[in-house]
């Protein structure tokens, strides 16, 4: 296994150096579930998918290491068989998506409020470089403030700098317990609950809210979970239900998802309610609000700048850019970056940035 | 261009009082924590406000004059080292709580905030910031950006990097930027993680905004003796392989408990090889269930004795002896060097006894304290600064220690940052390239290389002398000692 590994990156540093010296854009894919998502695609298919397997996983360290290409369900079955898991939830469109793919996009799922994103469990990557070298920052250990964090800069940067041909994520054991409660609460009632109760320490690791409903998720030792149960009250709502409602909120499965445009705002969690057509779906307990086809024709990204929030558009026209706009002295320092990891802009050109 | 016209162009846009020029006011500048590395800065600037300063930056980037940033100067890696021709920015005059927001549970704060300050204004509201380094009564929240600042409960509430949303400052140039901030996971690259624990080689930070979290109703010691240190080692897996994450989960060897105790009065085991101390935190409940598992799971490891703490008085002073175990390093020695080091939790043992032969090599002592959980390794060594040879040995002591963290998959620091005094260890643990990669970053944020320079990343020729000297160390008599 660990020849053939040798033998798939020592092609793709040949491909990735051929590419530099020709200049030919190249179009980084693990399991091309998230083609739709960043500003545009563009270059000759880099398939990643064939450098694969875990590397390393040794559930005392609370760490595991893996090759890009590895299918996400791979790693969450390892995990599962430790009784451990990934705390950031990152959604999988579809298909199985490969750990590259999850860590280059830098989504969470609904656990992110509350645990973390996948930037706070990157602890080292292996970066690909334009003339075809291989780097390691970070490592597999916990604390680990040697040079600048170049892991936690490479999750979200959707290949714009290099290849991630390898990950090593912190881990953690699940949770003890696990509970849902429904409540019927209007939106902006929700948000101000999921905030009280956060303050109030009780075990929440999913708030969200739709059609009505606030979904409130407790994670944690029997006993906190319990009292935090009775102490929010609502309708308990049965263990297989109930994980069914998380996946199909973290894997974007739910009705508000067949829209034909869909926007996705990221403000504070505690902001009141937006002036948006139409309703959201609220994640994060407060802090990722969905707005659909009402909210087509509003100015959504002046809304989320005045919340103190960026907007993207999720699905549809998106003639200002896919992402909210950076100001002038961020996108200088992106050039700057891109120009010196990858100076021929051969990697992922245009889809973190239009330009870049 | 001299100190003096630095100076006198300084002064045109900051009160006469914020410009130390003279030598007697400079002196107190010369190191931070890390007191073996010594250098008089050219001139100290010692700004009011953000716009002040921004002016400071304005000024210096035209002139061309290096610029240092310091916090509180409690930093352990020598990060805030003077440059000779340079700018000491210390920024504890930027001391203002910005804004404490109960209900988002978010800190707005100027970068020269003591860490401890935080959390008692917080504490109203049932609050606090949870990382806590030892030196969290005197060092600043800026500095706590700048070295990406850890503690005793990171293993459960993280580092800087976790609990920080965002920052405004300035580049080199004077250029306002915001990274980060209150809504979560925005647009572009995450510059942010790039600022923190860049050691002020980046940007000048003027304004932190962090996460508070409530604080636990209830916490309780756990006080575990081993007979040696291996099963030691072993017992911190065992923990967290039974699924436990605890709020802190401390080692110290012999040699640290027996420092401590005569003046902490702590209650340590002194016949034990080492102790283990485990916190749980949460709900009483929550607290008496983990209690009860991490008694188990030690009970089997192997461990001696085991207390649990039975009043928050007690719990206070088992551990006041951990948080003095650098001022013991002090009663038991003139100086003392503390290492950094972080390795796979699985080879604690192995590193502890290869300190131990090392030791005997240097001929110096050193004593143990470690944030088990983390695996990140606190080796004191004690030596005497007005012997030259005896701190020669003690860097090279140290340095051995890291070079073993990096052969077992760990690294020179966990989260004291490399500063000056590692810069020879980053030759080991990055290659060329990687290290090429770290003076982009730094490229891309300061083109004119004025912040911090000379810190974190060395350069080619350091490394090829440092490679040349190793070399040469390793053909001393003792090449035939054990080495992994």
């Amino acid at each position: 296994m660990a020849a053939t590994a040798d033998a798939v990156l020592a092609e793709l540093r040949e491909r990735v150096s051929a590419a530099h010296r020709t200049r030919q854009a190249l179009r980084l894919k693990g399991s091309g579930t998230k083609d739709f998502y960043g500003e545009s695609l563009a270059g000759e298919v880099l398939e990643l998918r064939a450098h694969q397997g875990i590397v390393d996983y040794e559930p005392s360290e609370l760490v595991i290491t893996a090759r890009c290409g590895t299918p996400l369900s791979q790693i969450e079955a390892a995990l599962g068989a430790h009784g451990q898991f990934l705390p950031f939830e990152p959604p999988a469109f579809g298909a199985d998506p490969s750990l590259g793919g999850v860590i280059a996009a830098g989504l969470s799922g609904p656990r992110r409020a509350y645990a973390g994103a996948a930037r706070d469990f990157v602890l080292g990557t292996r970066l690909l470089t334009a003339n075809g070298e291989v780097l390691r920052f970070g490592g597999q250990v916990m604390k680990n403030v040697a040079g600048f964090d170049v892991s936690r800069l490479l999750c979200g940067s959707l290949g714009i700098l290099g290849v991630i041909t390898e990950v090593s994520l912190k881990v953690l054991p699940r949770p003890r317990a696990e509970e849902t409660v429904r409540l019927e609460l209007p939106a902006a009632a929700a948000v101000e609950s999921f905030n009280r109760w956060s303050a109030l320490g009780l075990p929440i690791s999913g708030g969200a809210w739709w059609q009505g409903s606030a979904w409130v998720r407790l994670s944690g030792a029997p006993p906190a979970v319990r009292s935090a149960r009775e102490r929010i009250g609502g309708e308990a709502i049965d263990a297989a239900s109930a994980q069914a409602r998380w996946d199909a909120l973290r894997h974007c499965q739910l009705p508000l998802f067949d829209s034909r445009v869909i926007w996705r705002l990221s403000v504070p969690g505690a902001a009141p309610p937006l002036s948006l057509p139409g309703e959201p779906l609220i994640d994060w307990g407060g802090a990722l609000r969905w707005y659909a086809d009402p909210a087509a024709d509003a100015d959504v990204r002046a809304v989320a700048s005045a919340a103190g929030g960026t907007a993207s558009c999720w699905r549809g026209p998106a003639p200002a850019g896919r992402f909210h706009p950076l100001p002038p002295v961020l996108v200088r320092l992106h050039r700057r970056l891109k120009e010196r990891f990858d100076p021929h802009g051969i990697f992922n050109p245009g889809r973190l940035v239009a330009g870049l | 261009m001299d100190e003096a016209d630095i100076g006198a162009a300084l002064r045109r846009n900051l009160p006469q009082d914020c410009v130390l020029s003279r030598e007697e006011e400079r002196r107190p500048y010369e190191c931070d924590g890390l007191t073996v590395f010594r250098q008089l800065p050219g001139l100290v600037v010692l700004p009011r406000t953000e716009e002040q300063l921004r002016q400071v930056l304005l000024t210096c980037s035209r002139l061309r004059v290096p610029v240092v940033a310091r916090g509180a100067g409690t930093g352990l890696s020598g990060g805030a080292t003077p440059h000779a021709q340079g700018v000491l920015l210390s920024c504890t005059r930027l001391n203002r709580i910005l804004e404490i927001d109960p209900h988002a549970r978010i800190a707005r704060l100027e970068p020269g905030v003591p860490n401890l300050r935080v959390s008692e204004a917080a504490a109203a509201h049932g609050l606090y910031y949870a990382p806590d380094p030892s030196s969290q009564v005197a060092c600043s929240i800026g500095g706590n950006v700048a070295e990406n600042s850890g503690g005793v409960h990171c293993l459960k509430y993280g580092l800087t990097v976790h609990n920080v949303l965002g920052v405004r400052g300035y580049t080199m140039e004077g250029e306002p930027l915001e990274l980060g901030g209150r809504a979560p996971d925005g647009p572009g690259l995450d510059l942010l993680a790039l600022a923190i624990g860049s050691e002020g080689l980046l940007m000048i930070v003027t304004e932190v905004t962090v996460k508070l979290i409530p604080r636990p109703p209830c916490a309780q010691l756990v006080m575990a003796s081993f007979a040696d240190v291996h099963s030691a080692g072993t017992a911190v897996a065992a923990v967290i392989a039974g699924g436990i994450i605890p709020a802190a989960l401390e080692m110290m060897d012999r040699k640290a408990t027996a420092a401590v105790e005569p003046f902490a009065h702590a209650g340590y085991d002194l016949s034990a090889a080492a102790i283990l101390l485990i916190e749980a935190d949460g709900t009483p409940e929550e607290v008496a269930d983990q209690v009860r598992e991490i008694e188990q799971l030690l009970r089997s490891a192997g461990a001696s004795t085991l207390r649990v703490s039975g009043s928050e008085a007690e719990r206070l002073r088992w551990w006041s002896g951990r948080k003095n175990a650098f001022p013991a390093a002090g009663r038991l020695s003139p100086d003392y060097y503390c290492m950094d080091g972080t390795i796979p939790r699985r080879h604690v043992g192995e590193v502890l006894q290869a300190i131990e032969r090392m030791e005997a090599r240097y001929a110096l002592r050193c004593m143990n304290v470690f944030h088990a959980g983390d695996g990140n390794l606190h080796p004191v060594i004690l030596f005497d600064a007005n012997d030259h040879d005896s701190w020669e040995r003690a860097e090279r002591f140290g340095a051995e220690i890291l070079e073993l963290c990096v052969q077992l998959g760990g690294t020179i620091t966990g989260e004291h940052g490399v500063g000056v005094e590692k810069l020879n260890s980053m030759c080991v643990q990055f290659s060329p390239a990687e290290r090429a990669a770290f003076a982009a970053v730094k490229e891309a944020f300061d083109p004119a290389g004025l912040l911090n320079p000379g810190k974190v990343i060395p350069t080619l020729a350091r490394c090829a002398e440092y490679g040349r000297m190793r070399v040469h160390h390793g053909a001393l008599p003792h090449a035939d000692l054990p080495r992994f």
